[in-house]
């Protein structure tokens, strides 16, 4: 639910930190994801980070479609 | 030394005078302002185009302009849609009593650098100061005429089936601009409002065909609202497609964080052009050579089928309609 | 954007498609709960990439959209007590209540603001000491653990005018309620990502085991939709019914534990009113006795107006994914986006506005 979108965060202070996604940035908490680190992308709701984006998870996933995509062609 | 507007500043008596000479008649710089007369007298042969405006943009001061240099460009562009050369301007003053002097003359100033570069002339001139709360810090109103070269019949209601649909560069980077801006949306970007005067950029493309359709400035509302006004006027569909349409990668970033479609969002230095097929490729060239249309790309066509509506065809290749913008544009949680 | 024009690419969705295309014999019907999704599937005219097999309905997952007019009503009276200060998510303003609306009790003079985000209404609350700032909390599981969060701050920094008006919803309960309503017999559940990024995907456990529904939690980019209709498909014609993540980069089985804990600590479930769906036990959140100094329903003598529904409106069939906008008397005449009669036309990604402003599907 609800519009949440993934950036990097750049530096941290205290629970809050400044991240960034295609070149704007914005203050953000961390209260709810306390173990991100500089360099983690988050997920932003809101003006919090409501989890950290696992980004192995989203290579791999990318890397599924790829391969269904490549399935396609060959058989069509 | 006072450093203020007071209400004394509007009411036409000594400090009014010392306010409108040493203030706006020496910064802007016109023989026919300077005159101080009732009204300005010009000679004019030819199709007139008049337009007036209002502008109340808050904050007042943002990247890339003021709304100073909006109401001086704004103005012009409106002259320029109908396919006009923008002459000249009237220029109204509504000051909120308390609105910082040295404030007031850096608007001034920047009223009067966009007007030569538009190359129009402020030839008259009101100002009223108005109780502290009665009005937001500066309301700028104006009015603006130019000639209509003989030959160029540029309306809404002109574009035909098989027109192509040209943007001249990318979209929401004024909108955005001034929400980021704004204190309870706090975000930082190096962007900067696209405010520019279009006169120039017109001339060249009528240069370069006398016969395009329609020129229409997208500001409140954005591209969607300014091509289905266009598609209505004309009766015909227009088909566009998301992939050609030019956006800078931090206004798509604010959009996506605040749950905006940059297709409503606002701007200021930016025109489509409605142009019969033929001549596309002629005004394409012609808008590229110029700094305001370097971006230039042709967006879509239009067609004869489902009058009025707008469609576009998106990035995976479906199609949905793109409605008028309702209402104010507001950042959304879900 | 890193992350997202990823899930945009077209040459991958395609590939879907062919795949879905392939795949699906079987007619169904999946629901997709989630605004956000409901969004996506608009923008990007997903209906008519589907084949026929497949029909899309939209449940009741937009948090606008659902809530009552009697808790609007209450979030107006609020905003009409001489000082406070109203601060709210942008959605909210043009919701019309019973009588009004935010957005006309701020033309009529109330300090109704909006607010990006929490961490604004408490700096708004900082810098107007002599006012009471009253933060509408609107939202599912994404949101709550925020407004959570801005209270444990507020007592933090011992700030003493900030409230918070619990309009907070939970998802499983309405889900069950909508499954044993029996109304509209569905195949699959897109299940929301951002709430189940919080919650995790055991919650849903209960829809494939009970219900025999496959579910998959789905991101919200195009081909996040499209991979988690791929994976319903790909169960239907097994004949499984089991909780699938397809949304793996943003959720993990067992959710966010931090936020789950300081939503725990901050509210307790309660019965909610539900637009279209009545009452329905669990399904809401309100603040816990340890917190009470923080809620606006203790702290104020609120006296809303008598609650009325629109006639004509069935904003409430259409959340419950029982008739669509098309089947609505009032759709696109008396009630449009300018002059919205019911909450699924005025959220942006209500079920109507959506049909209205994108078409397709609904034409």
């Amino acid at each position: 639910m609800c519009l949440a979108i993934p950036a990097l965060i750049k530096s941290i202070e205290n629970k809050e930190a400044e991240a960034e996604i295609g070149g704007i940035t914005r203050r953000i908490s961390l209260w709810l994801t306390p173990e991100a680190k500089v360099g983690d992308y988050v997920i932003v709701h809101t003006g919090y980070a409501i989890n950290i984006l696992d980004q192995r998870e989203a290579e791999e996933t990318l890397s599924l479609l790829e391969q269904i995509a490549r399935l396609g062609e060959n058989e069509g | 030394m006072n450093d203020k507007i007071l209400l004394a500043h509007g009411s036409g008596g000594k400090l009014a005078h010392e306010l409108v000479e040493k203030g706006f008649v020496k910064a802007l710089a016109n023989p026919l302002l300077a005159k101080l007369d009732d009204s300005a007298v010009i000679d004019f042969s030819g199709r007139l185009a008049f337009t007036t405006d209002s502008y109340v943009v808050s904050p007042i001061f943002f990247p890339g302009g003021d709304i100073g240099k909006l109401a001086v460009c704004g103005t012009v562009n409106d002259l320029a849609m109908s396919g006009a050369r923008p002459l000249y301007l009237s220029l109204a003053f509504i000051i909120e009593e308390g609105f910082l002097k040295s404030e007031l003359n850096r608007v001034v100033n920047s009223i009067q650098k966009a007007a030569e570069e538009a190359g129009v002339g402020i030839i008259t001139g009101d100002t009223k100061v108005v109780h502290r709360g009665s009005a937001d810090k500066l309301f700028i109103n104006t009015a603006g005429v130019g000639i209509i070269p003989e030959g160029i019949n540029i309306s809404g209601s002109n574009a035909r089936a098989g027109d192509r649909v040209i943007l001249s560069g990318t979209i929401g980077d004024h909108g955005i601009t001034v929400i980021s801006q704004r204190e309870e949306l706090s975000f930082s970007t190096n962007l900067k409002s696209d405010c520019a005067p279009l006169g120039g950029l017109v001339a060249e493309m009528l240069n370069a065909s006398p016969n395009i359709h329609c020129l229409r400035d997208p500001t409140r509302g954005g591209l969607a609202t300014s091509l289905n006004e266009l598609a209505k006027q004309s009766r015909v569909s227009i088909r566009i497609e998301e992939q050609k349409i030019p956006v800078r990668e931090e206004v798509l970033a604010a959009c996506e964080m605040l749950g905006f479609d940059p297709l409503y969002v606002a701007n200021e230095g930016k025109l489509v052009a409605i142009v019969p097929d033929e001549d596309a490729d002629k005004v394409l060239k012609a808008m590229r050579k110029n700094r305001y249309g370097e971006n230039a790309v042709i967006i879509g066509e239009v067609g004869a089928e489902k009058p009025g509506r707008v469609v576009m065809k998106t990035v995976l290749g479906a199609s949905r309609i793109v409605d008028m913008l309702v209402g104010d544009l507001l950042p959304r949680i879900c | 954007m890193k992350y997202i024009s990823e899930f945009r690419r077209s040459e991958l969705a395609q590939g879907l498609i062919t795949q879905i295309h392939r795949q699906s014999k079987t007619p169904v019907r999946f629901m997709e709960f989630c605004g956000g999704h409901t969004v996506t599937i608009f923008r990007y005219g997903i209906r008519q990439l589907l084949p026929k097999t497949i029909e899309m309905v939209s449940g009741p997952g937009c948090p606008i959209c659902v809530t009552a007019n009697a808790d609007l009503d209450k979030a107006i009276a609020l905003a009409q007590i001489p000082g406070v200060i109203i601060a709210t998510f942008g959605d909210m303003l043009k919701v019309p209540g019973s009588d009004s609306s935010l957005q006309e009790a701020k033309a009529g003079g109330a300090d109704v603001r909006m607010v990006y985000s929490t961490m604004d209404a408490l700096k708004i609350a900082e810098d107007n000491p002599d006012n009471a700032i009253v933060f509408l909390g609107i939202g599912f599981e994404t949101t709550a653990p925020t407004i959570a969060v801005s209270i444990l701050q507020a007592e933090e920094k011992d700030i003493k005018n900030y409230y918070v008006l619990s309009l907070h919803k939970l998802c499983p309960p309405v889900i069950k309620a909508l499954l044993d309503s029996g109304e509209v017999k569905l195949h699959g559940l897109i299940c929301p990502g951002h709430v189940s990024a919080i919650i995790g995907s055991q919650p849903w456990e209960f829809i494939a085991r009970d219900y025999a529904v496959p579910c998959v939690v789905s991101g919200f980019e195009p081909l996040d939709i499209l991979q988690s209709v791929d994976m319903l498909v790909n169960q239907v014609e097994k004949g499984r019914s089991q909780v699938e993540i397809a949304y793996r980069r943003g959720v993990c089985p067992e959710g966010n534990r931090q936020a789950l804990k300081l939503m725990r600590e901050v509210f307790e479930p309660r019965p909610a009113l539900w637009r279209g769906m009545g009452g329905i036990p669990g399904s809401g959140l309100k603040l816990r006795k340890k917190y009470q100094r923080f809620d606006a329903e203790f702290a104020f003598d609120i006296r809303p107006s008598p609650t009325r529904e629109p006639a004509g409106c069935i904003c409430g069939d259409i959340l419950r994914g029982v008739k669509t906008p098309a089947d609505c008397k009032l759709f696109g005449k008396t009630c449009t986006p300018e002059n919205p009669v019911g909450p699924c036309m005025v959220s942006s990604e209500g079920s109507c506005s959506a049909s209205y402003l994108y078409g397709g599907g609904f034409e």
